[in-house]
C-alpha cells in the first residue's frame, strides 16, 4: 500500500516539451512511472520519448484516461496551468514549478478547496512510492520500498534524511515533498492524515522548517487524531529572524512566529521525538519499526 | 522586494491615498531648501529599509531651517542599523490627533489576503498583535471575489475608528487592497495612517513590499529596485544569483537545496562551531557556478574552513568535482581549508575526480561537519 500514486496512476505531463519536463519524463518512464501523455498549448500531435502530447489538458485526460498530472510549467504560466489540472479535473496535480507568484498560488489554492482533488507543491521535489511510481524530480534509486511514510518541505533534505533511513535498511511507503512555498496544496496536516489512513505505513518521518504555523498544526492534529508514531525533523535553528532562507517560505518574521524552537516544542510535547541531526532521526525510527 | 518610503509613498499618492508633501534630498542644502518649499514644521526622515528608524534616530522634526540643517546634516550620512543613510525624505510634518494602522497582506495559513485595521497606529504593529490580538480587525478576503465594500466599512469599525473618520479610513483600506492586489504585494502597510484634528487622514509612512516572483510583471515596480550596499558580499551573491545569507560565524557553508543547507548550519552550531553563512548554489550547478561559490566563501574573511556538502538529485556530483579542483587549483596554496561531502547522483564519478590533495573528503554529512568545526578551531588556536 501506498499514499496518493502507485503503479496504476496514469499521469499527464504538464510542460513536457521543455528541457526538463523532456529530461524528467523519461527518468519517470525508466522507474516505471505510467506516464500516458503530454500537454502543451500548440504541441498537440506531437510525441516525447513515445508519449502523446495533447494540446489541453482536458484531451490528454479524456484519450489517455488519466487520473493525476506532474507541472514543469514556467512560473508566469503555472497558476493557469493547475487551474487546468484542477478543472480537467484530475485527482492528484504534483507542481514541481518554483517562483510562481504568490497571488496566483492564492487563487490556485481556493479553486482547491472546491474539489476533492490533491495537489502537490509548488515548489517541491514530487511524490515517490518506491518500486512503484514517482511523480516529479526524486532520484529514485535512493528510496526503497517498506513501511515508513516521509513528509517534507525541502528536496534535498528528503533525500539526505531517505539516505540515512535506507542505509539502515528502513525503506518508505511513500515519501511527499510538499515544497517550500508560502502557499501549498498539500500541508503536513493533510499528508499526515494520509498516511494515518494507510495500513502499510508503521511511523512517519516529519522534515519541516521555519517559517509558517504547519508544523505547529501538524503538532495539534497528531496529538489529537494520530495513532500512527510520527518523528521529527527541523531544519533552521540557527537562521536569524528577517532573513529569508533560500525557500520563500523560510522566513523568521520580526514577530518570533515561525522558530524552529517553537515547532520542535510543539512536536516535543505533541510526542514526536525530534532529532538534532539526521542520524538521530533514524535512530528514533530505528526504535519504532 | 521593499520599496522605500518615498517610492511608496509616489505609488500610494497615484493611487488617490492622501500623503504629506514631501521632497527627497541627497545633501544638507537640498534638504533646507525642501524644507523652505513645504514650509515648516517638517519632518526629516532617513530613507533606509529598517524598522523603527525614529526610535533609532532616523526620524526627527524640524521647525526652521537651522533646525532642518542641523537635523539633515546629522542624519546624512549616519550608520541607522548598519545601513548607511544617503538620502532623507523632507515633509510636512502632520499635526494629528489619533493614529491608526492599516495592512493588507498575505495569511499563509489561509491561503488569502488579510485587511487589517487598528486604532493603535504608531507602534510596532507587531508588538500589537502579540500583546492584544483584539485589538486589530482582520477581514479575510476571497481572491475570487476581491474585498467587497462591506468588509472595508466591518474592518473600520470592528477597530474602533472614530465614526468622523470612517468613511474614509475604509476608503483608504479599499486602494490599499487593490493596490496590493493589483501590484502583486507581498506586505501594504500605512502605519501611522494619522488622523487632523478636522478630521482628515493622511498616510505618514508608508511600506510596500513587492512579491519578487511576480516582479517580471511589474515592470515599473522592479525598476525601482536600488541596489542596497549594505554588505559587499551579499551584493556579490546577487551578481552571481546565489541565496546567500552572511552570518558572523567562521565555519564556511556551501551546499545544495535550502533546507539541506539550513540543516548543514544547524549542524555546525550542533557540532560547537559558528556557521559563517547561508549558501545555496540551487539545482542542477555546473562547474563555474561551483567554483564562484568557493570564491564567494573565500571572500569573506571571517571564514577559517569550509564545508562543502552536496546530495545531488538533478546537480551532478563530477561536475561539483570538476568545479572544486577548477576553483582549488588556481590557487598556489588553498586558502583554507575545505571539506567536501558529495552523495547523490553521480557521487562516486565525484569522489574519483576529487583532487584530494586539495581537499578534505568525509562521507557522511555529519563527519564534514565536525571535521570543518575542527578544522576552524585550529585556526583560531
Amino acid at each position: 500500500m501506498s499514499v496518493l500514486v502507485d503503479a496504476e496512476t496514469r499521469v499527464v505531463v504538464q510542460g513536457i516539451t521543455g528541457g526538463e519536463g523532456r529530461f524528467h519524463t523519461e527518468q519517470m518512464l525508466d522507474y516505471g512511472t505510467n506516464v500516458v501523455a503530454g500537454a502543451v498549448p500548440g504541441k498537440g500531435g506531437q510525441e516525447v520519448t513515445g508519449v502523446p502530447v495533447y494540446d489541453t489538458v482536458d484531451r490528454a485526460a479524456r484519450a489517455e484516461d488519466a487520473d493525476a498530472s506532474v507541472v514543469f510549467v514556467p512560473p508566469a504560466f503555472a497558476g493557469d496551468a493547475l487551474f487546468e489540472a484542477l478543472d480537467a479535473p484530475l485527482d492528484l496535480v504534483v507542481a514541481i514549478t518554483e517562483g510562481i507568484p504568490t497571488q496566483d498560488m492564492s487563487a490556485v489554492y481556493r479553486r482547491l478547496g472546491e474539489t476533492d482533488a490533491h495537489l502537490v507543491g509548488p515548489n517541491c521535489p514530487g511524490v515517490i512510492t518506491p518500486g512503484e511510481a514517482k511523480l516529479g524530480i526524486l532520484p529514485g534509486n535512493i528510496f526503497s520500498a517498506g513501511d515508513v511514510g516521509l513528509i517534507s518541505r525541502s528536496g534535498t533534505l528528503t533525500y539526505q534524511i531517505v539516505d540515512n533511513l535506507t542505509n539502515r535498511g528502513i525503506g518508505q511507503t511513500t515519501a511527499i515533498g510538499i515544497g517550500g512555498d508560502p502557499i501549498i496544496g498539500t500541508d503536513f496536516v493533510d499528508a499526515l492524515e494520509l498516511f494515518e489512513a494507510d495500513t502499510d505505513t508503521e511511523a512517519v518521518v516529519m522534515c519541516g522548517e521555519i517559517g509558517g504555523e504547519d508544523e505547529e498544526e501538524a503538532a495539534r492534529y497528531i496529538t489529537e487524531y494520530m495513532d500512527t508514531p510520527v518523528v521529527g525533523f527541523i531544519a533552521g535553528r540557527t537562521a536569524p529572524p528577517g532573513k529569508r532562507m533560500g525557500h520563500a517560505g523560510a522566513i523568521v518574521s520580526g514577530s518570533g512566529t515561525g522558530t524552529a524552537q517553537s515547532k520542535i516544542e510543539a512536536l516535543e510535547n505533541a510526542g514526536v521525538p525530534v532529532g538534532d541531526t539526521p542520524e538521530e532521526v533514524a535512530d528514533h525510527v530505528e526504535d519504532i519499526v | 522586494m521593499k520599496l522605500h518610503e518615498y517610492q511608496a509613498k509616489e505609488v500610494f499618492a497615484d493611487a488617490g491615498i492622501p500623503t504629506p508633501s514631501a521632497r527627497l534630498a541627497g545633501t544638507v542644502d537640498e534638504a533646507v531648501a525642501a524644507a523652505e518649499e513645504i514650509g515648516f514644521p517638517v519632518a526629516v526622515k532617513a530613507q533606509v529599509q529598517v524598522g523603527g528608524r525614529g526610535k533609532a534616530g532616523g526620524i526627527e522634526i524640524a521647525g526652521d531651517a537651522e533646525e532642518a540643517r542641523a537635523i539633515a546634516d546629522d542624519i546624512l550620512g549616519m550608520d541607522l542599523k548598519g545601513y548607511h543613510v544617503d538620502r532623507v525624505l523632507v515633509e510636512a510634518a502632520v499635526d494629528f490627533v489619533d493614529e491608526l494602522y492599516v495592512g493588507v497582506t498575505m495569511d499563509r495559513g489561509e491561503g488569502r489576503p488579510v485587511a487589517m485595521v487598528s486604532t493603535r497606529g504608531g507602534v510596532n504593529i507587531e508588538e500589537v498583535a502579540a500583546e492584544d490580538p483584539e485589538a486589530i480587525a482582520r477581514e479575510h478576503v476571497d481572491p475570487a471575489f476581491g474585498m467587497h465594500p462591506y468588509q472595508a466599512r466591518k474592518a473600520v469599525y470592528d477597530a474602533g475608528v472614530d465614526r468622523a473618520v470612517a468613511r474614509d479610513v475604509a476608503g483608504v483600506l479599499t486602494t490599499l487592497y487593490e493596490l496590493w492586489d493589483e501590484r502583486d504585494g507581498s506586505d501594504a502597510e500605512i502605519n501611522p495612517l494619522m488622523v487632523t484634528a478636522d478630521d482628515e487622514v493622511i498616510a505618514a509612512d508608508a511600506v510596500f513590499n513587492v512579491d519578487d516572483d511576480a516582479l517580471f510583471r511589474q515592470p515599473d515596480l522592479a525598476e525601482m529596485e536600488e541596489e542596497t550596499a549594505d554588505d559587499e558580499l551579499e551584493a556579490k551573491a546577487n551578481e552571481y544569483g546565489f541565496d546567500y545569507v552572511r552570518l558572523d560565524g567562521d565555519v564556511g557553508i556551501i551546499g545544495n537545496g535550502a533546507g539541506l543547507v539550513m540543516t548543514t548550519l544547524d549542524l555546525v552550531d550542533y557540532y560547537g562551531g559558528d556557521p559563517a553563512n547561508f549558501l545555496d548554489v540551487g539545482g542542477g550547478a555546473k562547474a563555474e557556478r561551483i567554483s564562484n561559490a568557493l570564491d564567494m566563501v573565500f571572500s569573506d574573511d571571517n571564514v577559517d574552513a569550509v564545508v562543502f556538502n552536496i546530495f545531488g538529485g538533478i546537480t551532478r556530483g563530477d561536475e561539483v568535482a570538476r568545479g572544486i579542483n577548477e576553483a582549488l587549483g588556481s590557487f598556489d596554496e588553498v586558502p583554507k581549508p575545505v571539506v567536501v561531502r558529495l552523495a547523490g547522483t553521480n557521487a562516486a564519478e565525484g569522489m574519483e575526480i576529487l583532487n584530494t590533495d586539495l581537499v578534505t573528503v568525509e562521507e557522511t554529512l555529519e563527519d564534514a561537519v565536525q571535521r570543518a568545526v575542527e578544522y576552524a578551531a585550529e585556526v583560531k588556536a
